[in-house]
């Protein structure tokens, strides 16, 4: 192997970090030195043919490689520190060495004590010796007194033993009883306003039967003809998580009074409009009515209460309206309707008798049978499987004094039903005709809708006029509701309870709805609920039938009185007692008004004479005043009697 | 005064007081529930048992040093505290102990239940 002087521009040549260069390159490397890289390069050529051959050691005498002296200049870039601070230890220099021990095998084994340690002298095998031993033992004083003391203490707890077992469990069997203590409450979660600039009225509320995200909401102005000019006929689908703008905008020809998801297809809505057609969307295909009723066989006035029929196809639906016919329709075919039901209590299906319908029930467990709330107050509940139309209706209950808002069955006993209408909210059981079963007191607000929670069979919700909303929980009061909440200032007109029973949302005259959460006191059944709920109502129908029954009875015995009774004498003794009647209050009426002038003179001689005149001439006008009177006495008593039973609309 | 004339009798006539303490023990084992009751000494000695040999000395063995050990726990956490009575219950028997100096008291009851 020669070392030959390569130069490094020839090629890329392998550089070792090595010790070596040959003379030749040394100028190179001062070079490079200077330059600062102090890279030193040693390189070697061999031929090709010598490749693989194996190696050849020899001997050799050192050679001198490299010798780099040191340059001086370079301290000039150090300076001497002086002093220096070094940290210096005295002790053990120690050094660090790990072992390991072997593996130490352990074993855990019990010695069986065979006999006490016996003093040596004893032998324990021996009877005779373990015997004396013992005996010494007991002969001692110190054990007598130990004994003594040691008996006193453990007798006392034998005897505690045998008293009672001080770790028996109380209360075993009895399961952990959830306490519910919380009060009821609800809070306001989202609000959803009306974009609209003119306000209308939520009308209606529904949820969408899937997962319950989204809430269609009918908006529409109820005023009779004072709908506002260029008020908006949308109605608008929200999503819970966006209140700021609605997700899908409904546009009918005519403002929407009711609006229902379809329960079994989550893309179809049904409308009913005010000018008594109805109409049907479908989510998929864009906000423009998907189908519309004719005109001439729809309603004649605002359809309010339309409700999905569970039907195989899905398709079938009814509606209601204040024009007094219930109509059956099929969506893919809305030109006629299926079926029309006239809502003629006297049977005669006359439809200038019809009572308007303002609000509609129906079961799914029930299928053939239905309600409709009517504007007079009456529920009439009607058998749509009836051969005839005069059977149709099968039974009224007297309801309200005003329009039944609001009628729903109780979802876990369907025979009771909660109708909300005037000022009171009432529940019925279809066994008492007559009269309701529950009702709460008179409010100072109209209720303008209800609805029982779907989840609690007690739990029933009520909106009022002056914006409050009422949870009633009868198993736990029944006097006043379990809570009230002022919703808004302005009156609710709508109330609609989520699936599961924990939100509710209810739509306002301005067109607000507000989506509210209630506590889970509220929205979990409580223990024994449902018996509780249903004995309650069970012992309230029991209870109104027996007054029933004893009403009966004693118009049975009135009509029999009044019968035998003649009737001549009988119309003589009215007149007569007409008479009298009439002039005790006259003499009633004179008195009163003689001692009203007589004070007011008295007063006027105090006061100076300027005031004299006025009220003389009172006097002089209140006279003929109470001869007018007289006469009109006994109609105004009557009058007066009348007055508190006419309800304003 | 009462006590050192206790003692001189117990010297005198070691039997009466001898009666006592048989009457005592009797009356402990005829308890109800009671299984056996024991009289161990600080080596471990019985004295007097109502069960048979092995198992007295299995439980003198046992519970002296059980007795040791609570003692020593008892009095380490609080010197001026020592150790009065040992009740040990298990699901078939209750073993109760009331140590001494010198000697320990151990009775074995089946608690009522």
């Amino acid at each position: 192997m020669q070392t030959q002087p390569v130069d490094k521009s020839l090629g890329p040549l392998p550089s070792h970090r090595d010790w070596g260069a040959t003379p030749a390159s040394r100028e190179q490397e001062e070079r490079t030195q200077a330059a600062g890289t102090m890279e030193i390069v040693y390189v070697y050529v061999k031929k090709r043919s010598e490749f693989g051959k194996q190696c050849n050691f020899s001997d050799r005498l050192a050679e001198l490689h490299i010798d780099i002296p040191p340059n001086p200049e370079l301290a000039e870039q150090f300076m001497e520190r002086n002093p220096v601070d070094t940290g210096i230890q005295c002790s053990t220099s120690m050094s660090e060495h790990e072992a390991n021990t072997e593996r130490f095998e352990m074993e855990t084994r019990g010695v069986n004590h065979v006999e006490g340690g016996w003093p040596k002298d004893v032998n324990p095998l021996e009877l005779e010796q373990t015997i004396r031993f013992r005996k010494k033992v007991e002969k001692d004083e110190n054990y007598i007194n130990t004994i003594m003391q040691l008996g006193l203490i453990m007798e006392h707890c034998v005897k505690q033993n045998n008293a009672i077992d001080i770790y028996q469990e109380y209360f075993d069997d009895e399961d952990a009883v959830e306490v519910t203590e919380e009060a009821p409450s609800a809070k306001t979660i989202n609000v959803f306003r009306d974009p609209q600039e003119i306000k209308r009225s939520a009308t209606h509320l529904s949820w969408h039967p899937d997962g319950n995200r989204k809430l269609a909401v009918a908006y529409s102005c109820l005023n009779f003809q004072r709908a506002p000019e260029g008020m908006s006929h949308d109605s608008y689908i929200w999503d819970l998580e966006s209140p700021n703008r609605p997700e899908t905008v409904l546009k009918p020809s005519s403002p929407l009074v009711t609006l229902e998801y379809n329960p079994k297809d989550s893309h179809i809505l049904l409308g009913g409009c005010y000018n008594g057609q109805i109409a049907c969307w479908d989510t998929r295909k864009g906000s423009l009515v998907a189908e519309l009723s004719t005109i001439e066989f729809s309603h004649r006035d605002p359809v309010y209460g339309t409700i999905w029929l569970q039907s195989k196809t899905g398709t079938e639906c009814f509606s209601a309206s204040t024009d007094g016919q219930v109509m059956w329709w099929d969506i893919r075919k809305l030109s006629e309707p299926t079926e029309v039901v006239i809502m003629d209590i006297t049977r005669k299906e006359q439809l200038e008798n019809a009572l308007g319908a303002i609000s509609l029930e129906f079961e799914s467990t029930l299928p053939t049978k239905f309600m409709v709330g009517t504007e007079q107050g009456m529920v009439i509940s009607c058998n749509r499987k009836a051969k005839t139309q005069a059977e149709k209706i099968v039974c009224t209950f007297p309801g309200h004094h005003g329009p039944v808002y609001a009628l729903q069955r109780n979802p876990f006993y369907p025979k009771n039903f909660l109708t909300v209408g005037d000022w009171t909210a009432r529940i019925w059981s279809e066994e008492s005709r007559e009269s309701s079963i529950m009702w709460t007191k008179y409010h100072m607000a109209y209720l303008s809708d209800g609805a029982w929670s779907p989840v609690r069979p007690a739990v029933f919700f009520t909106t009022k006029m002056d914006g409050t909303l009422d949870i009633w929980d009868f198993v736990f009061k029944q006097c006043d509701p379990a809570l009230s909440l002022k919703v808004c200032d302005e009156a609710l007109f709508c109330l609609r309870v989520q699936d599961n029973g924990g939100l509710i949302a209810c739509g306002s005259q301005l067109g607000t709805t507000t989506l509210l959460e209630v506590s889970q006191g509220l929205c979990n059944l409580q223990r024994n609920e449902k018996n509780t709920a249903s004995s309650i109502f069970e012992r309230e129908t029991r209870r109104e039938k027996i007054l029933e029954a004893r009403h009966r009875e004693m118009r049975l015995k009135e009509k029999g009185k009044a019968e035998g009774r003649e009737e001549e004498p009988r119309e003589e003794e009215v007149s007569i007692n007409l008479e009298e009647l009439v002039a005790k209050a006259e003499e009633e009426f004179f008195n009163v008004i003689y001692s009203e002038m007589k004070r007011k003179e008295t007063e006027a001689l105090k006061k100076p004479t300027e005031q004299k005149q006025s009220p003389e001439e009172e006097a002089e006008e209140a006279e003929p005043e109470v001869q007018g009177q007289g006469e009109d006495e006994e109609e105004e008593e009557e009058e007066q009697e009348e007055g508190p039973e006419e309800t304003p609309h | 005064m009462g006590v050192t004339t206790k003692n001189l009798l117990v010297n005198f006539c070691p039997d009466l007081f001898q009666a006592e303490v048989e009457e005592t023990l009797k009356r402990i084992q005829s308890h109800k529930g009671v299984i056996g009751t024991m009289v161990v000494n600080a080596e471990g000695i019985p004295i007097r048992t109502t069960l048979d040999n092995s198992t007295t000395v299995q439980y003198a063995g046992l519970l002296h040093q059980l007795t040791m050990k609570a003692r020593s726990t008892v009095r380490d956490i609080d010197p001026q505290n020592d150790l009065t009575f040992l009740r040990i219950r298990s699901k078939k028997h209750e073993i109760m102990v009331a140590p001494d100096k010198e000697y320990l008291l151990i009775v074995i009851q089946n608690p009522c239940e």
